[in-house]
């Protein structure tokens, strides 16, 4: 083995958690390094052109799970970081065009400001909600106990996280084991009224998931949303989009030393004697570790560049079922001019609107995915970023990130041809709300699952790296064997989405893993 | 009558090519399941049979072993992560006992592999593997089907089994050595000759071959190997004849002396081969293998409990018996797993799990065992020793060529 230089940790990705992870580790006075394979930093939260002029988030594109704590601790407004808004309101939009208003604590009609109809019951569903939020958030800062191992460390985390949800008192505790387990749906067909709402409702507990309104463990992805943004709906963009983010903890895990490579792809993980030794680059580069911390998805990571000669057969076959397979996929257009969205002012377009006039809506765009179709009319949650923050594309120019549901990894003839036929059905379900914005279209990009799996190297594409669902989340999560940010071989962590407490721009991941490696000595 | 169209749970048990033979031969018209096959448990009388085995020949129809070819470039290091041994050693023309354990290093089943070429293995087990044999792939390149049906299997042990083979006309069965296997040819003047493969392995602990045909081919050799072998005291033999042999050769049964853990439901029934007394068969410095990392936390704690050999006071076989720490029968140290009286060591032998204060030879329990004497129920606990395994280890199993009986 050629030994170039030796690090306490090499971190495989140079995503927002490889590098939230890196930082905490250099701060502890580790020597550690970070490889990107790609030619920048930040993984799926970067910025990037997609036409002369007109630079996009081109996967993630709204901020909202990051603990303002976390951001505080890496000093990330020192490091560059500015807000192009930092809270964006949500706007439910309805093809003939009478908008609702989706705020905190308020649910208005657009047109009128007024109160809208189901306004009692979406503040008494937010404030329980929170309620729920208060007692499941501190879990996500938490390295998931371990179950009948008898340490107290395990024992102490079960006992608290059973101490708080106990504290929720009768009534909540009733209802959070009552609709813990069942689907949005039905929670929310008891709850309102108005399709609109309950279709926006709906779109947050699916967004990112395999899953429809009626799929159960649907409330569960909720719960997980609002828990991670801990308050929700404080949505915000980072200016120069969610790039600029990452450049600003790129630039925090200097400023403790971390030294950051691009272009450089890790294609195999060494082991000797059971033990993690050093990483081998694309080009035949060989780097020695202590300790390899991974942010690639579990199943990249365990299979392919560690290798099941390494692992037990039965974990492997686990590793290998895990479900990674997205059905997100991102439309970015580049629009000549503002677009006119029937009853929503040009003052409101900085706000996030969503296309999902129905959780049936919702409902029957999933149906198709089962065989490899996409519907006639997705969901869209749309942003058109340049409002709030015009150095996005050129002056009176804009530029629309869509996050489009859903989109099957495989679809029936094939991407390649598939592809254009969405874009014009993309179109024309925008053109029901806003007539006039295929004709300001002038140039668009289309990123289905497989774009998303190469572009970013998510195996599957999948948002969370893989799905988040009661199988494979918190205690189990990614998988049993490998759950505390640990891999089977010794010196081998996991830091990425995969991980608990799952994905979304958040860090707590790659925080977790850092405390996770620290615990053993250097 | 069931027709071809029965669903397949409804379909009679499948025939191995030596049935029409062994209808023949059996007197008793005992069958028994084996694997999906009907198989005889005893021809005559279980005594006469396991005198053939051990004075003599026996042939044992174990068609209904589960045969897997393994082949591809990563043949040997999926088998080598698979099995606890180290078979990086194995060449061509080599065979090997194996064990293979799940990830908590609790045994699944045993077996033998047999080195076909550089790039093919023969893995032969009792019960069929394919999904965990499929899971123990993933990342591996190989291929792996299963060919039980294309192979009938006869093992042909006893002390006269080379001098019966040659008298059949497997002209060089003498040079083969244990745990080798090649191919030759069965000829004789009448027939066609015949090719086949043979390996000195078996389950009897004695001298003896293993035979590995085409199904067409097992009418004719099983014709041969009694027309040479009758008028000698040669016959088949059932499986519990073959019971009585293997333990007194102390090999392990699987549903007898472990359960699968792959099978098993309650919590704790499941053993490690560092249990099982099968240490000698795991390598920790070969590399990864499925079970290492429990395997060697195990042997860190030490295992909690062994298999051992017992010598039992008496003649009565302490089948079932449980094992107490003295006479008073108070506290229970552990179980007997198999037991027999042997006629060849003319000692009343068991196989038991007993607690690791009881592992080593020379410490004693007790075993409780219940008489019936014409309906009448006695209750005895007497002495029983740990002792060496294997109880029979004749010095001709081993030699090469063997003695011509
Ligand atoms: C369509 C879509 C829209 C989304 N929208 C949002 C959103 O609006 N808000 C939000 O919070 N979340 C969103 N998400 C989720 C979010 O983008 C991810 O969960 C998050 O970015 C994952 O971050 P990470 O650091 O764990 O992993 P990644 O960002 O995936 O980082 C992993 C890094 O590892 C690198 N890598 C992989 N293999 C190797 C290798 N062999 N060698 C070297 N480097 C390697 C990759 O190039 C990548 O940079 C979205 C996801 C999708 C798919």
């Amino acid at each position: 083995m050629s030994a170039a230089a030796a690090y306490d940790c090499v971190v495989v990705g140079g995503g927002h958690n490889g590098l939230v992870c890196a930082t905490y580790l250099a701060r502890a006075g580790r020597s550690v390094l970070v490889l990107e394979a790609a030619p920048s930093l930040g993984g799926a939260a970067i910025t990037r052109e997609f036409a002369p002029g007109f630079r996009v988030s081109a996967c993630a594109h709204l901020l909202h799970l990051m603990p303002p704590a976390l951001m505080r601790e890496l000093q990330l407004e020192r490091h560059g970081l500015a807000w192009a808004a930092r809270e964006v309101g949500t706007l439910a939009l309805d093809p003939s065009g009478s908008p609702l208003h989706l705020a905190q604590g308020t649910l208005t009609e657009l047109s009128s400001g007024a109160p809208a109809p189901d306004s009692a019951a979406f503040q008494e569903w937010r404030a329980l909600l929170r309620r729920f939020t208060a007692a499941l958030h501190p879990v996500l800062n938490q390295t998931p106990p371990r179950l009948g191992t008898g340490a107290w460390r395990d024992r102490g985390a079960l006992l608290s996280l059973a101490l708080r949800i106990r504290r929720l008192g009768r009534t909540d505790l009733r209802e959070l084991l009552r609709i813990g387990g069942i689907c949005i749906h039905d929670v929310l067909e008891e709850r309102f009224a108005s399709p609109l709402l309950k279709g926006a409702l709906a779109l947050d507990a699916v967004l990112g998931t395999n899953y429809g309104p009626r799929s159960p463990g649907t409330v569960l992805s909720l719960l997980y949303r609002s828990a991670a943004g801990a308050g929700a709906e404080r949505l915000a963009l980072p200016r120069g989009g969610m790039g600029s983010l990452t450049q600003a903890l790129a630039e925090a895990a200097r400023a403790a030393g971390v030294r950051l490579r691009t272009d450089a792809t890790v294609e195999r993980i060494l082991v000797h004697e059971d033990r993690v030794q050093a990483v081998t680059l694309a080009g035949g580069e060989t780097v020695r570790a202590r300790a390899v911390i991974s942010s690639a998805d579990p199943k990249t990571t365990l299979l392919q560049l560690l290798g099941s000669e390494h692992l037990d057969a039965g974990f492997t076959r686990r590793v290998a079922q895990l479900r990674t397979r997205g059905l997100a996929g991102k439309l970015h257009l580049a629009l000549d001019g503002l677009p006119v969205f029937r009853g929503v002012p040009a003052s409101c377009l900085r706000d996030r609107l969503l296309l999902a006039p129905s959780a049936d809506y919702i409902e029957r765009a999933y149906n198709h995915t089962k065989y490899r179709e996409y519907s006639a009319a997705p969901m869209m949650e749309v942003t058109v970023p340049s409002v709030a923050d015009p150095s996005l594309a050129p002056s009176g120019q804009h530029v629309l990130s869509a996050i489009v549901q859903y989109l099957p990894y495989e679809v029936a003839g094939g991407w390649e041809e598939q592809r254009p036929r969405l874009l014009q059905t993309l179109l024309s379900t925008l053109a029901a709300y806003a007539p006039d914005l295929p004709q300001r279209v002038r140039a668009a990009e289309l990123l289905a699952p497989p774009d998303i799996e190469r572009e970013f190297r998510i195996g599957g594409g999948h948002w969370h790296h893989a799905e988040l669902a009661l199988d494979q989340f918190f205690l189990v999560r990614p998988v049993p064997g490998a759950t505390q940010y640990r891999a089977p071989v010794a010196g081998l962590y996991l830091c990425g989405a995969g991980c608990h407490p799952g994905g979304g721009v958040m860090g707590l991941a790659g925080r977790n893993a850092a405390r996770e490696v620290l615990r053993e000595a250097a | 009558m069931l027709t071809e169209s029965a669903p397949h749970y409804r379909q009679p048990l499948l025939k191995t090519p030596f049935h029409e033979r062994a209808r023949e031969w059996s007197q008793l018209d005992s069958f028994v399941p084996w694997s999906g096959y009907s198989t005889v448990d005893v021809f005559t009388s279980v005594e006469q049979e396991y005198f053939a085995i051990r004075n003599a020949s026996s042939l044992y129809d174990l068609t209904p072993m589960v045969k897997y070819r393994i082949c591809g470039t990563d043949a040997l290091r999926f088998l080598n992560r698979l099995v606890t041994r180290d078979l990086s050693k194995l060449g061509p023309g080599k065979v090997a006992y194996v064990v293979w354990c799940d990830d908590a290093g609790q045994l699944i089943d045993d077996g033998t592999v047999f080195c076909i070429g550089a790039q093919e293995y023969r893995l032969c087990t009792g019960e069929r593997q394919l999904d965990w044999l499929r899971a123990s792939a993933i990342g591996f390149a190989v291929e792996i089907q299963e060919i039980t049906e294309d192979i009938a299997a006869l093992a042909v042990q006893g002390p006269t089994s080379c001098a019966l083979l040659l008298r059949a006309g497997l002209t060089g069965i003498e040079r083969l050595r244990p745990f080798e296997h090649g191919e030759f040819t069965l000829t004789r003047a009448g027939r066609e000759p015949m090719s086949l493969m043979v390996s000195r392995t078996g389950f009897t602990g004695d001298l003896g071959y293993e035979l590995w045909l085409r199904p067409a081919d097992a009418e004719p050799v099983w014709d041969v190997l009694l027309e040479e072998g009758s008028p000698r005291a040669v016959r088949p033999v059932g499986s519990r004849a073959l019971n009585m042999a293997r333990i007194e050769a102390g090999f392990l049964l699987p549903n007898v002396d472990f359960i699968s853990a792959a099978h098993t439901l309650y919590v704790g029934t499941e053993r490690s081969p560092l249990e099982l007394g099968l240490g000698w068969l795991v390598d920790f410095g070969k590399g990864h293998f499925t079970g290492r990392r429990a395997l060697l936390a195990e042997q860190e704690r030490g295992p909690r409990r062994q298999l051992v050999g017992l010598d039992v006071d008496g003649n009565k076989p302490a089948h079932n018996a449980l094992l107490y720490s003295d006479r008073s029968a108070r506290r229970e140290v552990g179980s007997v797993s198999s037991a027999t009286w042997s006629p060849t060591c003319k000692r009343n032998l068991a196989l038991a799990m007993v607690e690791a204060a009881y592992v080593s030879v020379g410490s004693t329990v007790w075993a409780e065992i219940y008489l019936n004497r014409e309906l009448t129920w006695q209750r005895r606990v007497v002495r029983a020793r740990v002792v060496e395994r294997p109880f029979f280890a004749p010095a001709r199993r081993r030699s090469t060529p063997p003695a011509l009986y």
